[in-house]
């Protein structure tokens, strides 16, 4: 079996798996990384979405092979209790979800945006986000999330 | 002090604590200082557990940092049915808030005579009782002395409204930072020891039967354990995930399936479903006190295609037997109702077997929740104890899990001569709304309906207009119109499998109704908002739509390709009061721009709860009335995936403004459906307003409204 390596949350990780494997299983299997969370396998709905040097995509449909020798970040490197990335305050602060199963995909569509632009405006949050689905209807909520959590960001 | 409710009549005992009377089963304290309530009802993403928390801390005067929410069990909790129909709230809420102002009077009792003090000198303050003579003791102190193995009796006072804490206040919710930390509180996530990993070959077409298997390739994937049949049903347990949907694609390659059942036209709904076998029921009738003359009749015909639930997440569950005894995890709204359905498909006595609640993304209703919970007990049947995780797919769960039934509603208005109207008469074609397991002699879940010894498959049925109705829901006026009319027609087939979605046949007919009432309102050269305020008896209902024409500035002027609509229900004419004004503008399609909606659901208990409940249900009415709608083909569903079933995207979404309305006397309601209705009408007015065509057939699409304009022309 061959091996993969790639950073994983700042870490240097190298997996023996078949790379045509999508990065999703590896990351729910071997790695029990579940913050990333399966929706349709298709990348149609963001549920999985993970960073890959610094572009958030759907890992269910990003080959294993793909991420040789990248960055990847998911929801568990992303910030925890005790250090939370300011998105998540803000998510905490705005109560920015119902069921809470897309705000992982969210939060990465969202720091990868923030990365790029630090100063977005509501309509580009709503362009970063489209690819990611909500079906309780928190949609509102998680763009002034992203708005607050920038200002924080700025106010450092 | 000791403030109880001072009334001297005990207020009415709560309908799920009568029928789980046991206050143990209800909360207890643990030696750690904490509380421990364990309410039937389920979070499914509403909230409801932060607000049974802020019922029992007020209650008992305890931090509600002392709370800790047991989920739901068939082994410990009380049965509180289904959670469903906006009413978790009301049932859960007044009976936990009950149960723990008995107990609190329990413990005061005890402490008055340890401490040798009057109990009505006594106070708590997060959870220590005190009194006089700085004498002490503390919940946590005396439980050892009382047993809550006893049974809520009618008297206990809750108190009054007024010195509630808790109540009122938008507490931040307890499970939030779990999801945004991506602690496991799904049961997607979660990994058992030993688990094993199940998936279900389903054929594309509903009923279609099994008719070539060969299992050989399927087999030979790694981690195979075992391939499992009973008549139709057909599944695969493995190792790994990865082997299960490795063992899958195989055996998909290698079986072969019969044609199913036929599948009514997609693009006339409304002739399949007047012409189908029905059973009619009368569903109010209202009679004159005088006849006035009838100058004319006007009538119309609204219609709403199948609606999925399409959960962001595909239904999961996991189940472990242990001889004849089986165990399983799932995020059913009704654990109790599904344990009866697996006890009639498995053939096993209910005691045998134990159903938990373990969170899974928003649910809107029936979905294909309880139906992978058969799914999971029959694969881990042949795992040899193991526990298996059963997991369904996107295609799956976009094409098997019950929809929300098509409905075609007819009204038609007798008006006197000056437009006015003189008698209402109002008609629903539709599938039967519910088809919720535990509730007949069949089970109601999928696999029942493949196995080699099939059960007959459920035909659904609407629920009586005392527990709100189903496809009737919301058809009774609740203006005051002299005489009425309102008749439902239920099919007795179902080539299409629907069950409860979210309002059941409120949001069809609240769309019917309030688009009716607006061209009512425009033939007579009176403004919509006037129209309905003169025709509303109950000033709750008046209210909401004083706040929302305010808050909206209605009526605004409007630029080219604006329009601005309005829509109001009352749900379930019991529930939340709502009212709604859409802005929507037209280009190349709809768009929705903002929604201002005014709600009162009495006494919200957490009113930011509240409103992201009602944001949620905004939006997600605005989704189904621009986007949504079940396709398929003589065979079979074809909107397997997210691109064959849009809903509104983040670029979509109009903004949304809510007030509301605080009454912290009445009792509270749920408003996780109390939007949709209303939002829809209100859409489908503002459209009328923008472009002058009237939007009768939902999903609103550019498509449609020209269909419209050439059948109007």
């Amino acid at each position: 079996m061959p091996s993969v390596r790639f950073r994983l949350n700042g870490v240097e990780t190298d997996i023996e798996a078949d790379p045509d494997r999508s990065l999703l299983e590896i990351l729910r299997g071997p790695f029990g990384m579940t913050g990333s969370h399966f929706g349709c396998g298709a990348g149609e709905c963001g549920a999985c979405n993970v960073i890959v040097d610094d572009r958030a995509v759907a890992a269910c449909n990003t080959p294993l092979w793909s991420v040789a020798d990248k960055d990847i970040t998911t929801i568990e490197g992303l910030g925890s209790l005790e250090q939370p990335h300011p998105l998540q305050r803000a998510f905490i602060a705005e109560q920015a979800l119902q069921c809470g199963y897309c705000v992982s995909g969210i939060l990465m569509s969202a720091a990868a945006l923030l990365k790029r632009n630090s100063t977005p405006t509501s309509r580009e949050i709503k362009e970063a986000l489209d690819g990611n689905l909500c079906r309780c209807g928190s949609h509102n909520r998680m763009v002034r999330a992203v708005l607050r959590a920038a200002d924080a960001m700025a106010a450092g | 002090m000791n403030q109880q409710a001072s009334s001297t009549s005990a207020p009415k005992f709560p309908a799920s604590l009568a029928a789980n009377p046991k206050l143990s089963s209800w909360l207890k304290f643990s030696c750690n200082g904490q509380v421990t309530v364990s309410p039937g009802k389920v979070e499914i993403g509403q909230g409801i557990v932060t607000a049974l928390a802020q019922i029992a801390a007020d209650e008992l005067d305890v931090d509600i940092s002392r709370i800790r929410m047991i989920p739901a069990s068939t082994a410990t909790s009380p049965n509180e049915g289904v959670t469903s129909g906006s009413l978790s709230v009301q049932q859960s809420g007044r009976a936990l808030r009950h149960a723990s102002a008995e107990v609190r009077q329990i413990f005061l009792q005890l402490a008055s005579e340890r401490l040798g003090v009057k109990i009505d000198t006594l106070d708590i303050a997060d959870g220590t009782i005190s009194g006089p003579g700085n004498v002490r003791t503390s919940y946590w102190e005396l439980a050892e002395e009382v047993s809550l193995d006893r049974d809520a009796t009618p008297g206990a006072m809750p108190k009054l409204a007024p010195v509630r804490v808790l109540a009122g206040i938008s507490i931040q919710r307890i499970d939030i930072p779990d999801k945004v930390f991506a602690r496991q509180r799904f049961i997607q996530d979660i990994a058992l020891p030993g688990m094993l990993h199940g998936r279900v070959l389903r054929p594309q077409n509903a009923g279609a039967k099994l008719t070539i298997l060969n299992d050989a390739r399927a087999r030979a994937v790694a981690g195979l354990v075992a391939v499992v049949r009973d008549g139709n049903f057909l599944g695969v347990v493995s190792k790994t995930e990865h082997g299960a949907e490795g063992a899958l694609q195989a055996l998909r390659k290698s079986t072969a399936w019969s044609n199913g059942d036929p599948l009514p036209d997609a693009n006339d709904l409304a002739t399949f479903l007047k012409t189908q076998p029905l059973e009619s029921t009368i569903i109010d009738k209202k009679t004159a006190t005088f006849a006035r003359t009838s100058e004319r009749t006007i009538r119309r015909q609204y219609t709403r295609p199948y609606i999925a639930h399409a959960s962001i997440a595909p239904s999961c569950a996991i189940a472990q037997w242990d001889g004849d005894r089986v165990r399983v995890w799932t995020h059913s709204q009704g654990i109790y109702l599904l344990r009866a359905d697996l006890a009639l498909a498995l053939r096993l006595p209910a005691d045998r077997i134990t159903v938990e609640h373990v969170e899974g993304a928003g649910c809107y209703g029936h979905n294909a929740a309880d139906d992978v919970a058969l799914d999971a007990a029959l694969l881990a049947k042949q795992a040899a104890g193991q526990p298996v995780r059963v997991q369904w797919s996107r295609a799956d769960e976009m094409s098997h899990a019950p929809f929300g039934a098509a409905m075609t509603i007819e009204i038609e208005a007798d008006l006197d001569a000056s437009n006015e109207i003189v008698d209402w008469r109002h008609a629903i074609w539709s599938n039967g709304h519910t088809a919720r397991p535990g509730r007949a002699a069949q089970p109601a879940l999928l696999a029942a309906f493949e196995l080699a010894t099939p059960f007959p498959r459920t035909i659904s049925t609407n629920p009586p207009q005392a527990n709100g109705g189903g496809a009737d829901r919301n058809s009774i006026p609740l203006y005051d119109f002299p005489s009425w009319h309102i008749e439902s027609h239920r099919l007795l087939t179902m080539p299409i499998r629907t069950s409860a979605l979210r309002t059941l046949g409120a949001q069809g007919n609240v769309f019917a109704i309030e688009s009716f009432l607006d061209e009512i309102a425009a033939e007579r050269g009176e403004d919509p908002v006037q129209f309905r305020l003169r025709h509303l008896r109950d000033e709750r209902a008046k209210d909401v739509i004083h706040a929302v024409a305010r808050r909206a500035r209605w009526k605004p002027e409007k630029p080219t390709g604006t329009g601005y609509g309005i829509g109001f229900a009352r749900y379930k004419n019991t529930g939340a009061y709502c009212a709604v004004v859409a802005e929507i503008a037209s280009a190349e399609e709809i768009s929705v721009k903002k929604l201002t909606v005014a709600v009162d659901v009495g006494e919200a208990i957490n009113p930011d709860g509240v409103i992201n409940q009602i944001e949620g249900g905004a939006i997600q009415a605005a989704s189904w009335a621009l986007k949504e709608r079940v396709r398929f083909d003589r065979q079979r569903i074809t909107s397997t995936s997210w691109t064959e079933y849009p809903v509104l995207r983040f670029s979509e979404v109009p903004d949304v403004e809510v007030e509301l309305i605080q009454r912290p006397d009445a009792d509270p309601v749920g408003a996780g459906e109390a939007a949709h209705g209303p939002v829809t009408a209100a859409i489908a007015n503002a459209v009328f307003d923008a472009l002058g065509v009237r939007a009768r057939h939902l999903p609103i699409t550019r498509d449609s409204l020209i269909a419209m304009m050439e059948t109007s022309r």
